[in-house]
């Protein structure tokens, strides 16, 4: 099991025959995505990376049953090509777009609150569950499968903590980037709920960001609810107020938002904190490594940041 | 982007939001003609700069001749305004707002923003105008009114009244601030702003309503749907470092310390920055080269990141996804043959072509320092600034 995407997932490729699209399209290919279509309006019926494309998405989801799609599309047409992929009923849609002006996506939220579809992004790498399905633009290689979840704002970021896992040997069940705006259609709550619902998934990595709450209301959910070791890293620490750090999301404004106040929460909830980006996957290993030694009793107690490191496992990667 | 307040007013004029009657100036003496022109017993002398604060500070005054409005004038253009918002740096005064003086009776807090908790617009109006709304929020949070618009159906003559009523205003007034709040949520819309406070939003005896204050900020995302807001922008009011580099397509802001960053994507541009200070250095800047940067992408990052005075090294975090470590390399290797620097470079790549880019890095016969993991790159980039503080 994972969350969201796996090896039954058949995509569509909104944008395929761009630049962007064209190449990571070819990428999630290589890697066994089901890529069962692309649409680009006006080159309907040709064929593309020997995917069909179609000028619409109703005409592809008709033609291919797909049930996920991905979008490439410049920042002016992001939000139709969202509102036309929820018009088309798919489940799930994912937005790579960075640069998508707010309010366009004040109107796509408010459209799908009454749908049926859940959208990650925009601005964000993708979803990845490591060796059945990778929707997006994440380095492949990094990724092993295996049982730990990982949410986070950022893409680089993302990667960064993947890696440090993946080189401990721990590998990773579904990795979602939720994307660095201010609106994003899954929040780090949805994530960590799903993330707690899935039984393959036995622990979770969460890494947030300053600005905003969604890391607060993540922790609110994760003390009541999740019994799952939960390890969080925040960052932008030492960021200064009212600038914005490259993501739109990403500002310290009237004091609101800041790492502290993060963190405290965090702690507050048992989740395991990190104030080093190098050791979030150490911290992990140590506490997958108590939890496993002492099973279902200690596992969310908060603890240092000063794990002791586990063995240096050899590095296995594809 | 923010822009000044005369521009904020000027636009929110447009919308028909009331806005004290006013002229710009630049030069000292034309501030005694404009105050001359306003004709009212009183005037105020504003001065213009991007940050708020500006009245503690000295950078606003009331003058009850067209002479005293001269005084103010040569007091404040050219002075340095150092508020709360500004920094220690403070800002250079370069145009005066000379305004009509009104009649108030009462101050009011009006700002309409994005609620990112909802993912929709939202009015935050408080009794207490005139004080920083987050002061309001942290000491008396029951003070503010909030109304959350809809943004299918927009913001509806009931949520004004609401409102309106709410603030405790009289009929006669609450006649007044409907239009004035469905005015500002239509400039709000149709301007694409980030943020729009009016602070504060005043009554004056015979019950009208105006903006006194206006700070507007757009959003960067939607600016290419207003090529017209090009020309309200102030070089001025911006670092010369963050210009040059917007020239380029790059995220940077300058900080104070010594150690450059150049990383791709946000995220760990930012944790690069904390894991420096956790090994005891201190940031010279955030700089995101982004995700498909290209070798010359890289060069002119570099040629900015040096031209900051205060940097004694410079730290490389790249993990290569779509950005291939080999691109990233040749623009290092470049930038340094070109601009034949002294500093010393740390280098830490991963990610995609990871062997090449570091054979290129080896095979250049120039002088990186290799590091494994950020947090050996940081401690590298440290120990080679001189040391932790």
């Amino acid at each position: 099991m994972s969350v969201l995407v796996d090896s039954g997932t058949r995509l569509i490729v909104q944008g395929i025959t761009g630049r962007e699209g064209s190449f990571h399209a070819q990428q999630m290919l290589d890697y066994g995505t089901k890529v069962v279509a692309g649409v680009t309006p006006g080159k309907g019926g040709t064929k593309h990376l020997g995917v069909p494309v179609l000028n619409t998405v109703a005409d592809a989801v008709k033609a291919t049953h797909a049930n996920a799609s991905v979008i490439f599309v410049p920042p002016p047409f992001a939000a139709d090509a969202i509102l036309e992929a929820m018009a088309a009923q798919l489940p799930l849609v994912i937005c790579i777009t960075e640069g998508v002006p707010t309010l366009d996506m004040v109107r796509v939220a408010a459209a799908l609150k009454n749908s049926k579809t859940r959208l990650i992004g925009p601005n964000c790498p993708g979803i990845i569950s490591p060796g059945k399905c990778k929707i997006g633009i994440m380095p492949a290689s990094i990724h092993k499968r295996g049982n730990v979840g990982v949410v986070s704002r950022s893409g680089t970021l993302t990667y960064e903590a993947v890696d440090q896992l993946t080189r401990l040997g721990i590998g990773q069940s579904t990795c979602i980037g939720i994307g660095g705006d201010p609106i994003i259609g899954t929040s780090f709550l949805d994530a960590i709920r799903m993330f707690n619902e899935d039984p393959d998934t036995h622990a979770i990595v969460m890494i947030g960001e300053i600005g905003g709450n969604a890391e607060e209301t993540a922790a609110e959910y994760i003390k009541k609810h999740v019994k799952k070791p939960v390890v969080g890293f925040i960052c932008g620490q030492t960021a200064p107020p009212g600038r914005r750090m490259g993501h739109a999301g990403a500002i310290i404004s009237g004091g609101q938002g800041t790492a502290v106040e993060k963190y405290k929460a965090m702690r507050a909830a048992g989740i395991h904190t990190v104030q080093s980006p190098a050791d979030i996957g150490s911290t992990l290993a140590s506490v997958l490594h108590k939890s496993k030694s002492k099973p279902k009793s200690g596992g969310k107690k908060s603890v240092t940041t000063k794990a002791k490191k586990p063995a240096k496992k050899k590095a296995k990667r594809k | 982007m923010k822009i000044h307040e005369y521009q904020a007013k000027a636009i929110l004029a447009k919308f028909g939001v009331p806005v004290p009657r006013g002229e710009v100036v630049v030069k000292k003496d034309e501030a005694r003609a404009a105050a001359q022109r306003l004709g009212t017993n009183v005037v105020v002398v504003k001065a213009q700069i991007h940050a708020g604060g500006r009245g503690k500070a000295g950078g606003v005054k009331l003058a009850k001749s067209p002479d005293e409005a001269l005084g103010h004038a040569e007091q404040i253009l050219g002075m340095k305004l150092v508020t709360p918002q500004t920094g220690e740096e403070g800002r250079i005064v370069r145009r005066l707002l000379i305004e009509e003086g009104l009649d108030i009776k009462r101050e009011l807090y009006v700002g309409v923003l994005v609620d990112r908790e909802v993912g929709a617009p939202i009015f935050m109006v408080s009794a207490a105008g005139g004080m920083e709304i987050e002061e309001v929020a942290k000491d008396n949070p029951e003070a503010i009114l909030r109304e959350t618009i809809d943004p299918t159906v927009g913001f509806q003559a009931f949520q004004a009244r609401k409102l309106a009523f709410g603030l405790g205003l009289t009929a006669e007034q609450v006649g007044a601030a409907v239009p004035f709040f469905q005015s500002l949520y239509r400039a709000f819309v149709e301007t694409d702003a980030s943020m729009i406070e009016i602070n504060p939003c005043v009554v004056t005896g015979d019950g009208k309503m105006f903006a006194l204050d206006a700070k507007v900020t757009f959003d960067d995302n939607a600016l290419y749907r207003h090529p017209e807001f090009k020309d309200l922008r102030d070089l001025d009011e911006e670092t010369p470092l963050e210009v040059e580099a917007s020239k380029f397509k790059l995220n940077y802001i300058k900080l104070d310390g010594d150690i450059a960053c150049m990383v791709n994507g946000a995220g760990l541009a930012m944790a690069t920055m904390d894991i420096i200070k956790l090994s005891g250095g201190s940031p010279a800047n955030f700089l995101d080269v982004g995700g498909g940067a290209s070798e010359d992408q890289v060069k002119n990052a570099f040629r900015l990141l040096l031209s900051d005075p205060n940097v004694k090294a410079v730290f490389v975090n790249i993990f290569g996804g779509i950005l291939r470590c080999d691109i990233l390399a040749s623009g290092v290797v470049n930038a340094a043959n070109e601009l034949k620097f002294t500093i010393p470079v740390v280098v830490r790549m991963e990610g995609t072509n990871v062997k090449q880019g570091k054979d290129i890095l080896k095979n250049s016969g120039l002088n990186f320092t290799v590091a494994d993991g950020m947090k050996d790159g940081a401690q590298k980039a440290v120990a080679l600034a001189g040391g932790a503080r």
